[in-house]
């Protein structure tokens, strides 16, 4: 029961929200869609649910052209960012209103929104009213409303966007287990690399209404495939700054040098370093000096984010331990340039590996 | 400017208070330098938007008095106590321009044209607005309307204070990071106080100089950044800030000295001669494998990019710790070892030997 | 948007088209047809061309009614729109009294057209009613049956009292609907009730309100029934409004042409004010 999206676009008039996008989700699969808020992540799920219809393309199912059927035809579950239940219906009546719909005898309604509300923790709260809970039991009642029937794909919009942050971090972790046992297929979306990066799965990194990047979620952030992919999943930014390599050695505006590694060819490219790999004290013996003036500090308690500009461009910092540094000031930067990546002038990532072998 | 003192604040929605739990906001002593940046943190139903709102004055204590500058304001409605607040959601005048938006409180208050003009240009620059001044407010994105409300904040030059209620709640994810270190750039330019309100801990800690940790209408710490995270003196600040939080683990306490399972752990501070629930208190980012120490069994880890979360079973209960990027994780039983010098022993959820001191 | 091509849906449109077709169209068409068409009876029609437009137009009687019926409106709206903006200020938000003032101000809106005129005729006669008998007794010389002027007076505070609440109730919805957070940044803004009401509620307001005038203006432009009762059009043709007249002209004198005439050319009017009315309400919107 494969979910394919085959050449699919949509365009609102003349803007273009989704370019040409061909995408498999496999059962049983989780699959998150990482993207800033406008890449085209709820205009791509509402065509998978069949909200919306694509300008052109088609939406398969399960060996099926689904692309002209309704959404009511479709065995799907959506969770929204905002807690959407029937305010006037008890939470146990919200879980089982589409087992209802679905004419299911009561005694098995009755069973699976019991177990249903016991994985979500809200078995105390049944015969509560909506307007009764918290936000996260609410964001809970949503979810077990959309996990209780047997969907064959659930898609989550930002689930837990407008949770408080602890919350936030328990849900994050439960939720895989939720949909470990499942044949179904399941899309995520989010606009934080990090929970990304916690949820596992596949990642399709999204940019402007394409997808930039696809793969295990992992494997994405340590290999971007190109410039929008490691901008998209890196929070604070990535650092980016335009290097010429010439003779063995790279050299950034900044003023800053270190020797190329084997096989990089001679040119101009954009290197993105991770703000982890700029520290202000020194990481490793192949890291390089960048001076700058700082900006803002940002001291998280375990960690401190330092903002700063050198030669006007603007970099960041983020090292464990607290860093305090006064505004104005300027300040060293110890950047661990093993680590960085190196985009050609097309954006792609330039594959060291392979070039060192072949120099 | 002001320096902000509450003293013996106590609050309750009802009018005949008597059991512990009626009270919103429990008995609270606090001082507030002038200029100081400060968070009050906790979560939904902690009582930091009833204290924020006695600050403010929308709301009028049950008992006890708050002062600006040694004069008492207890008894004032808002607009007198010369404090500016941004909102949960943004407020702007919708059918004005942001630039009428931003001379709205001096108009009000008869300042002359030049003088507004003045401020409001400044004021503009400051917050990024200067180039949609003559735009209808009510266009503006989320981000753009809070700059808008925190600016009728800073214009103003006779404020006490400015309070923020959750201001990024609206805002984007990825503009967030950018409207806090903005906050935090602004702090450094103005010199006013400021209170901001919030259940996330980044915001909180990245904003504030210093920290009001409250817990079901109690504050349960007051400190910085580091000493928040460092030595928290209670577990619920040890478990709400830092993600993942605090581990807590049983223990059994002998002599003042605290065993696991028997073992002995090393520890900071020594048990308290008081009866209580002892526990031990340490962070996933001061445990590490290691060839001796705690016996545990690795049972999940996660990849976060730069570092895993893995988690362990021990005899204590459930341990976190962090390894960083390419660390070596043992797939199944391991050895744990506590930095004694961040391990400490709580008593009934305080930090053993300062019960009840926040 | 795109949406899904279903052929099926004008299945569930079509009992609405036939029942707007019988509702409307047909009349509708009927009426055009009599407009253009002159008749002596016996179902014998001629052409008569756009001739009784021409006369309705030029003629006295109907610039007197449109008149009356212009200042009848415009001074209705004038009162209604103010007092129901103040009533709703003036009622509580929160609280056991809410229900109590919604359902007071509901009231005059649950009494049948014809009742509300049969109870101002009888509330203002001098001799006996309340309201009459009550201004005589303080000196006023008020006879609404026989001076124009107290008839007019009559027909608007009828007005007012059974359709305020209508205007009430709407801009109460709009009042309840400001979060309070506008009401404590104004405050901490320092805020007069007066820019308070300037700039935080009647921006709120404003999509309520112009749905009000719309309503206050078109059902007052065709209201018939009241004043039919209270006054009949009355003393002389003092308060014969444009529907009264239509009326007289139709079902009094037989003139089906002119009166067709007359109905159109009401319609187009009201259609025009609403349009104009509409657009630059809404223009301020889209900008």
């Amino acid at each position: 029961m494969a979910l394919e999206l085959k050449n699919v676009t949509k365009k609102v008039g003349a803007d273009v929200h989704i370019h040409p996008t061909d995408l498999t989700f496999e059962p049983g699969s989780f699959n998150i869609l990482l993207g800033t808020t406008l890449a085209g992540k709820t205009t791509l799920m509402q065509m998978m649910a069949g909200l919306e219809k694509p300008t052109s393309g088609e939406v398969w199912f399960d060996g099926h052209n689904v692309t002209g059927t309704a959404v009511q035809k479709r065995n799907v579950s959506m969770v929204y960012q905002q807690f959407i239940n029937y305010p006037n219906m008890s939470v146990f009546d919200n879980i089982a209103s589409p087992l209802r719909v679905a004419r299911l005898p009561a005694a098995e309604i009755q069973a699976r929104v019991g177990e249903m509300a016991e994985l979500m923790r809200i078995s105390a709260m049944l015969d509560r009213r909506p307007s009764e809970l918290s936000g996260g039991q609410q964001q809970r009642t949503a979810m077990a409303r959309a996990l209780v029937k047997d969907s064959d794909l659930i898609l989550l919009d930002e689930p837990l966007a407008n949770l408080d942050f602890k919350l936030r971090e328990e849900m994050r972790d439960e939720l895989p287990r939720l949909f470990a046992e499942r044949n179904c297929v399941v899309v995520y979306a989010t606009t934080e690399p990090t929970e990304a990066l916690l949820l596992g799965g596949q990642t399709a990194a999204m940019h402007e209404g394409r997808v930039v990047d696809l793969g295990p979620t992992a494997e994405i952030y340590r290999n971007p495939s190109g410039l929008e992919s490691a901008k998209v999943f890196s929070e604070p930014p990535i650092n980016l700054a335009k290097a010429s390599v010439k003779s063995g050695w790279v050299l950034l505006d900044e003023g800053v040098s270190w020797k190329a590694d084997k096989g990089l060819a001679n040119g101009t490219y954009t290197i993105g370093i991770r703000p982890h790999h700029v520290s202000p004290v020194r990481q490793s013996s192949k890291s390089v000096v960048v001076e700058g003036k700082v900006k803002v500090a940002e001291l998280t308690g375990s960690e401190s984010i330092i903002h700063f500009h050198a030669h006007d461009h603007p970099w960041v910092s983020l090292s464990h331990g607290v860093h305090p540094f006064e505004t104005g000031r300027f300040a060293r930067f110890y950047a661990d340039m093993s680590k960085c990546f190196y985009f050609d002038a097309d954006g792609h990532l330039v594959d060291l590996a392979a070039a060192g072998k072949a120099a | 400017m002001a320096r902000i003192t509450l003293k013996n604040l106590k609050h309750a929605y009802m009018p005949n208070p008597v059991n512990d739990e009626d009270w919103a906001l429990k008995e609270l002593n606090l001082d507030w330098d002038d200029g100081g940046a400060y968070a009050l943190l906790g979560p939904s139903g902690c009582g930091k938007t009833t204290l924020l709102n006695l600050i403010s004055g929308l709301l009028t204590p049950s008992h006890g008095s708050i002062l600006f500058d040694d004069h008492d304001v207890t008894g004032l409605p808002p607009e007198q106590r010369k404090i500016a607040q941004v909102f949960q959601f943004p407020v702007v005048y919708d059918t004005m321009t942001v630039y009428d938006n931003l001379a709205f409180p001096l108009r009000n208050r008869g300042v002359d044209e030049t003088t507004v003009n003045k401020r409001v240009l400044e004021v503009a620059e400051m917050n990024d607005l200067t180039a949609t001044l003559g735009n209808r407010a009510s266009g503006l994105t989320a981000d753009g309307k809070q700059k808008i409300s925190l600016g009728r904040g800073l214009v103003r030059t006779d404020v006490n204070a400015i309070l923020f209620d959750e201001p990024l709640t609206v805002i984007d994810p990825h503009l967030k990071f950018q409207l806090r270190s903005k906050l935090k750039e602004l702090h450094t330019r103005v010199p006013n106080t400021m209170i901001y309100v919030t259940h996330d801990q980044t915001e909180a800690i990245t904003f504030a100089d210093k920290v009001v940790v409250m817990n079901v209408g109690e504050v349960v710490q007051v400190g910085t950044p580091k000493e928040l995270f460092e030595e928290p003196h209670h577990t619920f600040v040890g478990h709400f800030i830092g993600s993942p939080g605090m581990n807590v683990l049983g223990c059994e306490v002998k002599n003042g000295q605290a065993y696991i399972a028997g073992k002995r752990i090393q520890t900071a501070n020594k048990a308290s001669a008081k009866a209580g629930k002892s526990e031990i208190g340490v962070r996933p980012e001061f445990v590490k494998f290691a060839g001796r120490g705690l016996e545990a069994r690795v049972v999940k880890v996660s990849d976060a990019g730069r570092f895993s979360v893995v988690e362990a079973d021990s005899a204590g209960g459930r341990v976190r710790l962090l390894v960083e990027e390419g660390g070596a994780i043992p797939s199944d039983s391991a050895h744990l070892e506590f930095d004694p010098t961040a391990t400490r022993i709580y008593t009934d959820g305080w930090l053993a030997g300062r019960e009840g001191q926040p | 948007m795109n949406k899904t091509v279903n052929q099926k849906a004008w299945f569930f449109v079509a009992p609405v088209l036939i029942l707007v077709a019988f509702n409307a169209i047909v009349p509708l068409m009927t009426v055009v047809n009599y407009s253009v068409q002159e008749t002596f009876g016996d179902n014998v029609f001629f052409w008569a061309g756009l001739r009784w437009f021409e006369e309705i137009l030029r003629s006295p009687r109907f610039h007197d009614a449109l008149g009356r019926q212009l200042f009848f409106t415009g001074t209705i709206l004038a009162i209604e729109i103010p007092l129901g903006v103040i009533i709703a200020l003036a009622m509580p938000r929160k609280g056991p009294w809410v229900s109590v003032c919604l359902v007071l101000m509901a009231m005059p809106l649950l009494i049948p057209w014809n009742v509300v005129g049969a109870m101002w005729n009888i509330f203002g006669l001098p001799e006996l009613g309340l309201l009459g008998k009550t201004l005589n007794m303080i000196g006023f010389d008020y006879n609404y049956t026989r001076q124009p002027g107290d008839a007019w007076f009559t027909l608007i505070l009828m007005d007012v009292w059974h359709w305020t609440s209508l205007v009430v109730l709407l801009a109460y919805a709009g009042l309840v609907s400001i979060p309070d957070a506008y009401y404590q940044a104004a405050r901490i803004d320092g805020a007069s009730s007066w820019a308070i009401f300037r700039y935080i509620q009647l921006p709120k307001m404003k999509r309520v309100l112009t749905i009000a005038v719309l309503l206050r203006f078109m059902d007052s432009f065709n209201i018939y029934t009241e004043p039919s009762v209270l006054t009949g059009g009355g003393p002389g043709n003092s308060t014969t409004l444009l529907s009264l007249d239509l009326v007289k002209i139709a079902l009094g004198q037989f003139d089906l042409g002119p009166a067709a005439a007359m109905s159109l050319i009401y319609f187009l009017v009201i259609l025009l004010f609403s349009w104009i009315f509409y657009t630059v309400m809404t223009r301020g919107e889209e900008q």
